[in-house]
């Protein structure tokens, strides 16, 4: 198994991510997690997938993915030409023995706080999936008490542009292939 | 330059942008990029939902319909009794409805439709559409839906029918605003018959049928991420024809796909160009005439000896709309373990699902099969044709030592294999045969010669036991001059013989002829093979020397049909002969055979295609001649 960040491009119609999401549970594949959010593009809505799967069944999915009649356009971004981000909230026990020490961590994984109270705090941080689970191990001592995450968002790097091209894509496609 | 983008250039790619959008709402159906002049336009008219949906298949050009109403989709049967245009033939189960649809599609290669209302309606529609998912069947189906203020708090009839058939159609669409009908209708018609055909179920809520809104035609699609791939590779081709044109044992590995693209007359002058065997799979029967002298018959399962061992000795396979389905592969790692595989689809994702392509092709088979002609044509001028002759004597010896048979029952009682034969022979080609799912459907795919695409209809992927009787009903509504026998099974009949009362009343004169062995043969076939003769539960009591509950016959009769029954061999040709010479109303023919006779060649499930066995306990001698 190894585990691969998919960027699926598609019309913002209701029902899209139950297709998508629907998709991956018919064909047995275990979905780390997912993210959805517009685009540039107000037609245009952006899933990012990270799924743990073998490359051959990964290809399969890609394809019937493709098949959807939503889905615009699939991209793989591989971890070295693109930007993999998650944002983190969290709330951690911090009173005033401890809270000098929660907020050195803070500092130290260049995180923000966003809410206090007398024995807690909320902690905003993102990063790589890597970074944001140092930051919670760091943070365990302390009592942590709530978490929430949001899944895995990323962009390839460079000035290319993979909305842009799909949309003019399937503008001409859509033309060329004509309907009858 | 990879600067910030100064506000001109902010600005031209919004109107960019802009241009595009325009461009990609204005494409219409039919996908002339001039609609105005190519189509007249239609409306814009004042008319209620209802009325728009009418108005919308009719220009779609749907000509018949079968449903039932209900009261979620009451209010499009009051104007559908206007329509000159529309044909609706009103079924006796949704079921029914649904599979007719699939059997007129089958028969037409148009678009079928059907309707029911919200709740059980659309629920009951739930195995005809799974069943045209997996045989790539164009179905359209139109379902009401409760109000839209009542969808989501369980209403009086209320079912999620767009969630349940999510994974088992191409596509659907749920319908709140009436003004959305005629772009759906067309968008769900262009869908279900373009690239891989498949279903498309359009939900449209009460309230949109019984609201005023305005039709016009010909409608915008707007379906952007929707492009099939009809048009192959050149290269791709030409690597297919380089193999195909040096191949020492190649085999053509014929699917449904040829049937469903209209490519069986290209495919055969590819099968006499090529000078390889061809194999046609239970989806494909009829692609190339039986009487061909390179077709090998069926593979798979059930397949013929000669069909299943060229595979399986082949260097070459070339696939041409089949998808390496585990009925015909048998074990996978051990199919076709020499061949070097050609594998042509209009649909992406079945290239590489089961086994890898050495060459994939992506396209029309129409296509795919155009462009391979000339191209093997070139080859052969520059190199020569291959020496298949080895081959060749290979593969009649095959055909010579296992012809396509069947031994008498022991127990003195009909011949299953006996009936289906002379029930081909005596209607021949120009007939339609529908098969139910089980050994009389094997036996029909086995001893019945097709000779014409578009005259076996059965079904495939899904097996869905009652198919028979409601699909030959469709498929006689769209042929009504050809004589349409649906060869159904005890099991499978009393599934949904109910359309019967359908086809008496709307003079839809079908042959059924029902092989009874009293029993769910094929399950029981396996229960003898592979259960130690242990029959649990496949007894049906419908046969000789049993209470016979039903009696076929007064069923028949009760339903107004001609009930004939045969239990000896010499009345069988006389009854087929009497039930071919009635016209004017459905015959059902009770042919009580016996419940001993198997389907054979049979490869058991999960084993090595090379495993095959002729008759019970005998396996072909693969490697004599060495």
């Amino acid at each position: 198994m190894s585990r691969h960040t998919l960027s699926v491009l598609v019309e913002d119609k209701p029902g899209v991510l139950t297709r998508v999401a629907g998709l991956f549970a018919r064909r047995a594949f275990n979905i780390h997690s997912l993210a959805v959010g517009p685009t540039e593009h107000e037609e245009i809505s952006r899933i990012t997938v990270v799924v743990d799967v073998e490359e051959h069944p990964l290809e399969q999915v890609t394809k019937q993915l493709n098949k959807l009649i939503h889905v615009i356009k699939i991209v793989e971004l591989e971890p070295e030409s693109s930007v993999h981000r998650e944002l983190l909230l969290v709330k951690v026990r911090a009173d005033a023995t401890t809270r000098t020490g929660v907020l050195e961590v803070v500092e130290m994984f260049r995180a923000r706080v966003v809410d206090v109270v007398p024995d807690s705090v909320v902690i905003e941080a993102t990063g790589p999936a890597a970074k944001l689970d140092s930051l919670l191990a760091a943070l365990e001592p302390y009592g942590v008490r709530e978490i929430v995450k949001s899944g895995t968002l990323a962009i390839g790097r460079g000035a290319r542009s993979i909305t842009d091209r799909a949309f003019e894509r399937s503008v001409r496609s859509h033309a060329a292939t004509g309907t009858a | 330059m990879t600067g910030t983008p100064t506000p001109a250039q902010i600005a031209a790619r919004a109107e960019a942008r802009d241009q595009v959008r325009t461009e990609l709402r204005s494409r219409t159906v039919g996908g002339r990029t001039e609609p105005e002049a190519a189509t007249p336009r239609v409306g814009p008219e004042e008319v209620t939902g209802a009325q728009s949906i009418v108005r919308s298949l009719e220009e779609v050009g749907a000509d018949t319909v079968f449903g039932i109403p209900g009261g979620a989709i009451l209010p499009l049967y009051d104007p559908l009794m206007d329509s000159a245009k529309l044909r609706h033939i009103l079924v006796r189960h949704e079921q029914g409805g649904g599979h007719a649809a699939s059997g007129y599609a089958h028969a037409t290669g148009r678009v079928g439709v059907t309707m029911a209302t919200s709740g059980p309606g659309a629920t009951n529609l739930v195995t005809p559409i799974a069943d045209a998912h997996m045989d790539s069947i164009p179905l359209v189906a139109i379902t009401g839906q409760v109000a839209s203020s009542s969808i989501g708090t369980d209403a009086f009839q209320e079912a999620d029918i767009v969630g349940i058939t999510l994974p088992i159609t191409k596509h659907n669409f749920l319908v709140t605003d009436p003004a959305e009908i005629p772009r759906t209708i067309a968008e769900a018609f262009h869908i279900a018959s373009t690239g891989r055909p498949g279903p498309v179920l359009v939900d449209i809520s009460k309230s949109a049928m019984q609201a005023r809104t305005t039709f016009s035609w010909p409608q915008e699609l707007q379906l952007p991420g929707y492009h099939p791939v009809t048009k192959p590779h050149s290269k791709q081709i030409r690597e297919a024809a380089k193999l195909l044109a040096t191949a020492r044992r190649p085999v053509l590995y014929v699917g449904g796909g040829v049937i469903r693209s209209g490519a069986a007359d290209l495919l055969r002058q590819l099968v006499d160009l090529s000078g390889a065997p061809v194999v046609t799979t239970l989806m494909a029967r009829g692609a190339v005439p039986d009487s061909h002298p390179q077709h090998l018959g069926m593979p798979g399962m059930h397949g013929t000896v000669p069909a299943v061992a060229a595979l399986q000795k082949a260097d070459l396979v070339f696939a041409l709309g089949a998808r390496f389905d585990d009925r015909v592969t048998g074990k996978l790692s051990s199919f076709a373990p020499l061949a070097a595989i050609v594998h042509a689809d209009i649909d992406p994702a079945e290239i590489g699902k089961n086994r890898e392509a050495d060459v994939p092709i992506v396209g029309d088979l129409r296509e795919v099969i155009g462009d391979l002609l000339p191209e093997l044509a070139r080859e052969h001028d520059a190199h020569g044709k291959p020496d298949v002759e080895g081959w060749w004597r290979q593969l009649d010896e095959w055909r010579h030592t296992y012809p396509r048979g069947f031994t008498q029952p022991e127990d003195g009682n009909l011949s299953p294999q006996h009936v289906i034969q002379r029930v081909g022979e005596l209607t021949g080609p120009d007939g339609i045969y529908v098969a139910g799912v089980g050994q009389h459907q094997m036996w029909a795919a086995q001893f019945i010669s097709y000779e014409r695409p578009n005259t076996w209809i059965n079904s495939g992927g899904l097996g869905t036991m009652g198919y028979s009787v409601p699909a030959a009903m469709g498929a006689k509504v769209g042929q009504p001059d050809r004589t349409v026998w649906a060869i159904d099974g005890d099991g499978c009949f009393q599934m949904t013989n109910q359309e019967l009362a359908t086809c008496t009343i709307n003079d839809i004169p079908i042959k059924v002829a029902v092989i009874n062995n009293s029993s769910l043969g094929m399950v029981r076939q396996w229960q003898t093979l592979f259960y130690e003769s242990r029959y649990s539960n496949t007894d049906l009591h419908t046969g000789h020397g049993t209470m016979r509950v039903p009696d076929f016959v007064k069923l028949a009769d009760a339903y107004g049909c001609e009930g004939i029954r045969v239990e000896r061999a010499s009345d069988v040709d006389a009854a087929i002969k009497r039930a071919n010479e009635i016209d004017d109303r459905p015959v059902v023919v009770d042919f009580t055979v016996s419940r001993d006779a198997m389907v054979w060649p049979m490869v058991a499930a999960g084993v090595s295609n090379d495993d095959i066995q002729y008759a019970r306990g005998i396996s072909p001698a693969w490697d004599r001649e060495d």
